[in-house]
């Protein structure tokens, strides 16, 4: 893609064109070329966004419930982005992107853009090019985005992570899931969300919840002098505004109860995401978030740029078959290998060096 | 795989529209181009043509492939096309059409923009050489 048409699709993008956030997040997706100028060219019109990132077992509601949150945020007004994350298959690379099928209370309402994108296989590709996407909607003018995956896997939790504020989604009578939940999602979960709250069981799963989020703090007597569980409702979220300096600013997440499908707990969601997001502006967490995800990008950009370049280089060597070759038949080891390959960009690191 | 490389895939939206609810054909196919490669929308059941035109802009999809089997092909069929054309989508779209169509109505179909229609009997394998022969990028 020529410079003048990065230009030109920009300005589309700017304008307000669906077509152009459209093609831009596919020339994102593909990785075509021209696709960096046209993040960075992107990236300047940036920062207006609310990103939520909502994550949760197949079958929890996560579509659902972003369709209801997005109707919600229209009715106040608000223009929203969402980005659906799906895995792809390992052996086709094809994929089945079923969640726009929930989306069903925007219908016709292109104010609510909707893109569904797969993993393509990506190791830790996806992650970026997620963070891509979001930016094309930012820069587009999105109030708000919401960011949907399947919370299985490192990749996932990636996704997630490129958001301000992380729902996770739970559904009633799931004990053991909750007790995994431990294993890595409880830790970035800021909002959790017992979806289905009407089914049997719900209780049980927030209590459960709510005893786990205190245990995650190191207080499992239910609060240790700071937060009883009695604060756990949903309008806890005020008392940590700042007002309450006992607190040193650290967000208790909160529990919220829904009934996705029938648009129930809803508005009190979307109020502790505000809650949330004011926390997060009001206490500099926002701005340092901010940081640990530019600093984590630039990092994933400069290996997988690093990784391109040292695959030129080992092609140069013969190939890896060549190289495994070497190392099997025992003339070689993988230490001596790589700094064979490597040397030589060094020293021209060194040499390049102010 | 890096983040440096181009990773093109072509992408479906697989649409019923309308008050139609045979969706058998529409799931195979839907299967059919995921084990082909292709990333696959499904629109699910019972949509306006105005749905699935938003869904088909959105995710900026290489191919609409509209399944029918209520007889009213004749009705939708162009104002899905009609919507895509009102956001420039329209020439860079693979349209198909798959259902229960007379031969008839087969001519006025490809008129209004339909590349190719399908009907009973077409193997998986036809429709998804077709796709990759006339994909419009």
């Amino acid at each position: 893609m020529s410079e003048a048409h990065v230009d030109d699709l920009v300005s589309d993008v700017l304008d307000g064109q669906h077509r152009a956030l459209a093609r831009a997040i596919t020339k994102i997706e593909n990785r075509e070329p021209g696709y960096r100028d046209l993040v960075s060219a992107l990236h300047t019109h940036t920062g207006g966004a609310e990103v939520v990132g909502v994550t949760g077992s197949p079958g929890a509601g996560k579509s659902t419930l972003v369709d209801k949150l997005a109707k919600r945020y229209r009715d106040r007004g608000l223009t929203v982005g969402v980005v659906a994350v799906d895995p792809s298959s390992p052996y086709s690379g094809g994929a089945v992107l079923g969640d726009r099928i929930r989306m069903a209370s925007n219908v016709g309402d292109m104010d609510v853009f909707f893109r569904s994108m797969s993993a393509r296989g990506q190791l830790g590709g996806l992650s970026t090019a997620t963070a891509d996407a979001i930016t094309a909607l930012d820069a587009f003018g999105k109030d708000r985005i919401v960011v949907e995956t399947v919370g299985a896997g490192q990749n996932e939790v990636d996704v997630v992570r490129t958001a301000d504020t992380v729902v996770v989604l739970v559904q009633p009578g799931s004990g053991d899931d909750v007790q995994m939940l431990k294993a890595g999602i409880l830790e970035i979960g800021d909002v959790f969300v017992v979806n289905k709250a009407d089914m049997d069981g719900a209780a049980t799963t927030v209590t459960d919840l709510r005893e786990m989020i205190h245990m995650r703090d190191g207080s499992p007597t239910g609060g240790a002098g700071h937060h009883g569980l009695g604060s756990m409702s949903n309008d806890d979220a005020d008392a940590t505004d700042g007002d309450d300096d006992t607190d040193t600013g650290d967000w208790e997440p909160a529990v919220v109860e829904t009934v996705a499908t029938e648009g129930d707990g809803v508005e009190d969601l979307i109020d502790v995401l505000d809650d949330h997001y004011t926390y997060l502006r009001e206490t500099g967490e926002l701005g340092r978030r901010e940081r640990t995800r530019y600093a984590e990008e630039i990092r994933q950009l400069l290996r997988s740029d690093a990784a391109d370049l040292l695959e030129d280089e080992i092609e140069r060597h013969g190939g890896m078959d060549a190289l495994v070759d070497a190392v099997q038949a025992r003339e070689a080891d993988p230490y001596s290998v790589a700094d064979r390959i490597l040397d030589p960009l060094a020293d021209c690191v060194e040499r390049r060096r102010e | 795989m890096s983040t440096g490389q181009e990773q093109r895939t072509i992408r479906c939206l697989v649409a019923k529209v309308g008050l139609d609810g045979h969706d058998r054909g529409a799931h195979v196919i839907a299967r059919a181009f995921r084990d082909a490669g292709f990333e696959v929308i499904y629109s699910g059941l019972h949509r306006a043509p105005e749905e699935i035109v938003q869904a088909a802009v959105q995710e900026d999809v290489d191919v609409l492939g509209i399944s029918i089997l209520s007889g009213a092909h004749n009705t939708l069929v162009p104002k899905v096309i009609e919507g895509l054309k009102e956001y420039g989508a329209f020439e860079n779209t693979l349209v198909l059409v798959g259902g229960i169509i007379p031969d008839e109505d087969r001519a006025e179909l490809k008129a209004a923009g339909v590349a190719e229609v399908f009907g009973p009997g077409t193997s998986m394998q036809e429709t998804i050489d077709f796709v990759r022969e006339n994909v419009k990028r």
